[in-house]
């Protein structure tokens, strides 16, 4: 069936834990992970609720293919209202902890309340008991993986954690499992740490079974492991450079974000791009990158393993940075490097290192950075704010230095960690924020690449890439090359990439599949998974069924179409360079016809029709 | 004339020595296709995926032709790559 049919409920407030079966009509509409713990989050939480507060509920949940030997099958989802955006946040991360969750036989455990006193969940199979957590309490994650570990003397154990920064209430905190793969965005580790609870630790060996028609999984799962091993990205680029790879590209076509979004290129991008991450050091012979890494079950394998010279500033007296940790990813280097015009790439992977360490989503706390440095250098802050700091563009001392202090929600540090709208706005300068719904951007300049204008503005999480990633067609062409100057065509291809990857990151894969994979690729291994016929038809249907779930929450917790909108920034200040070169972002170009296509009415509201069509709760 | 020529991630092994930060000047024939360069460049045709002039696209159908690329213009291609 793919699914183990249970869920684990853990009440904070009382302590008690409880099994009880999945709701399989749910799971036959939404599939799994973020579509179908979002149809739980809706039904059980009132969407006008204190994101921190006791009554919001958290949900870590698994797809049907996690765990299993499809390829990526790794994948785990966080659900809550988030902190950040006020709307609904859904954040997906790798690494192993997604597959010890479904190997101890659980497809989602959701999390209510607020505990009194600091606890962690630690899960062995159908055991699951709330522990004590004050001794971890104050640890980074880094610490209290661990302490964990030794504490249960169990190097198999999986553990997801907050770090001092979600403690200390920085806004975009994220969870961290396995060290250094994050459900990162939207703040998520913020609201984790609202209820008290530091840690999940969890211990799966019962493994995966109950799929529909083994044999026929295994056959479909190794023809589809093939395709993505004779793809040229999946199986030579990504492994080989990473994400990273995209820093030269995009600064090519003049659309990388540059100091706070001012700019449309970054004279310093190829320093810190994955070109730079392979070339040997001066000082010790060792490139950047070490090696490269897959999540559970990978076959494609693009993270990235680094080292920072020993020699640099950021390190020099501190041995405990000198090891191997996970490297720099394109969004993060893009956020810490040129929206902040620090072209250091040791600083900037020291700087993803303590994003890691204590558990921060690494592009709102760059955007953040980001925007400081514009409100430092128009003297709206200064180095009394600061605490002495002098936060220009450019400076790698600067970006360490507030990177060390928001990562413990110390001194400046708590101004940053409200993340860059409510930072400019307390120093009053809210133009400055380059935001959509209270999120910052990724790597992607709107003016330079249009349908990622109309991903951000419509993104049910605020900007974020990884809602409709149309940088896949308008630049690498994957699946079709399109223009990415155009807007004609736009409001069609964001919304069957929303949907695709809606159905996706429901399903237990990695949205890196879809470099080679369509959801003809897809739908067989669910197929063959899960109870029912699974066509391609009724995968992407489940997609666009959570597209519209997920702004129906958002509307009902008080966003309105005017939250679709751009910073004043991008629709107003033409690109300067490139081929973007007097364009701005043509938002009021692609909307409306957004709008209409997804059967919403004209400011952006849900019909009867469509809540009808898609047979969405009340 | 003179034009720009910058290979990227596998193909930066390609370029030759006096290349630095994946890019070259290199001079070309009034008339030269990108074709001709990836050709002169031992550039693999498969693994010349991503070819922009001037930072845009030019497509695969483009690149035979002769007067698409200008003096000072600037040739960057990849292999095949994404990321996110």
């Amino acid at each position: 069936m793919g699914w183990t049919q249970k869920i684990l409920r853990v009440n904070l407030t009382d302590g008690s834990v409880k099994s009880e079966p999945l709701n399989r009509e749910w799971a036959h509409d939404y599939l799994g992970q973020r579509g179908l713990a979002t149809r739980y989050f809706v039904a059980e939480v009132d969407p006008g609720v204190d994101a921190l507060g006791p009554d919001n509920k958290m949900i870590m949940a698994t797809g049907p293919l996690t765990g299993t030997m499809a390829s990526t099958g790794g994948r785990y989802s966080v659900i809550c209202k988030s902190p950040l955006t006020g709307a609904i946040a859904c954040s997906n991360s790798g690494g192993f902890l997604g597959a010890e969750m479904k190997n101890a036989g659980w497809d989602m455990i959701i999390f209510e309340g607020r505990s009194p006193t600091p606890v962690y969940l630690y899960v062995e199979n159908d055991r699951a008991e709330l522990r004590p957590a004050d001794d971890l309490w104050g640890k980074s994650v880094w610490e209290t993986d661990e302490l964990l570990h030794k504490k249960h003397q169990d190097p198999q154990l999986r553990v997801a954690t907050v770090g001092r920064a979600a403690e200390a209430g920085c806004l975009y905190s994220a969870i961290i499992n396995d060290l250094h793969r994050a459900a990162g965005r939207s703040g998520v580790g913020t609201v984790m740490a609202s209820k008290n609870l530091k840690a999940v630790a969890i211990r799966g060996t019962r493994g995966v079974g109950n799929i529909k028609d083994p044999i026929r999984f295994m056959n479909v799962t190794r023809e589809q492991k093939k395709v993505l091993a004779d793809n040229a990205v999946t199986g030579q680029g990504l492994p080989t450079y990473g994400t990273q790879v995209l820093m030269n590209v995009i600064n090519e076509i003049g659309a990388l974000p540059t100091r706070n979004m001012r700019e449309v290129r970054f004279e310093g991008a190829g320093k810190v791009s994955a070109e730079a991450m392979h070339e040997p050091r001066h000082s010790d012979g060792k490139p950047n990158l070490t090696t490269n890494a897959g999540c559970f079950g990978c076959t494609i394998a693009c993270g990235r393993i680094s080292t920072i010279d020993r020699g640099h500033f950021s390190v020099a007296n501190k041995p405990e940075y000198w090891g191997n940790s996970g490297g720099l990813e394109y969004e993060a280097a893009w956020a810490l490097g040129p929206d902040t015009g620090v072209d250091d790439l040791d600083a900037l992977t020291y700087v993803n290192f303590l994003c890691n360490e204590d558990g921060m989503d690494p592009i709102s706390f760059g955007s953040t950075v980001a925007a400081a440095m514009e409100l430092f250098e128009e003297g709206a802050i200064t180095t009394e704010d600061t605490g002495g700091i002098e936060l220009r563009f450019g400076s790698a001392e600067a970006l360490v230095a507030v990177t060390e202090l928001t990562a413990r929600g110390e001194g400046f540090g708590k101004a940053l960690g409200l993340g860059s709208r409510r930072l400019c706005e307390k120093y009053g300068h809210p133009e400055l924020s380059m935001t959509v719904k209270s999120q910052e951007f990724p790597a992607y300049d709107p003016r330079g690449i249009q349908g990622m204008g109309l991903t951000y503005a419509t993104s049910n999480r605020g900007a974020c890439h990884l809602r409709s990633y149309t940088v896949s067609s308008e630049v690498l062409g994957i699946p079709v090359k399109t223009d990415p100057l155009e807007t004609d065509g736009k409001p069609e291809l964001v919304i069957a990439f929303q949907d695709a990857t809606a159905a996706v990151d429901s399903s237990g894969l990695c949205i890196f599949t879809t470099f080679a994979w369509s959801l003809e690729n897809i739908a067989p291994q669910i197929d063959a998974a899960c109870e029912g016929d699974w066509p391609v038809e009724r995968v992407a249907e489940v997609g666009a069924r959570i597209w519209q779930l997920e702004r129906d929450f958002n509307m009902k917790a008080g966003l309105t179409g005017a939250d679709d909108t751009l910073p004043g920034r991008l629709l107003k200040d033409a690109a300067n360079v490139g081929p973007a070169t007097g364009k701005v972002a043509g938002l009021d170009q692609m909307l409306p016809k957004y709008y209409e296509l997804r059967g919403w009415t004209a400011d952006g509201q849900l019909t009867d029709e469509v809540r009808s069509k898609f047979n969405l709760p009340a | 004339m003179k034009i720009t020529l910058k290979l990227y991630a596998t193909l930066s092994d390609l370029l030759p020595p006096e290349a630095r930060s994946n890019r070259v000047e290199i001079e070309v024939a009034d008339a030269v296709s990108v074709n001709e360069l990836i050709a002169r460049f031992h550039v693999p045709p498969p693994l010349a995926h991503l070819v922009l002039l001037n930072g845009v696209f030019v497509a695969p159908a483009q690149r035979g032709q002769p007067g698409l690329i200008q003096a000072g213009d600037v040739l960057a291609i990849w292999p095949p790559v994404a990321g996110g």
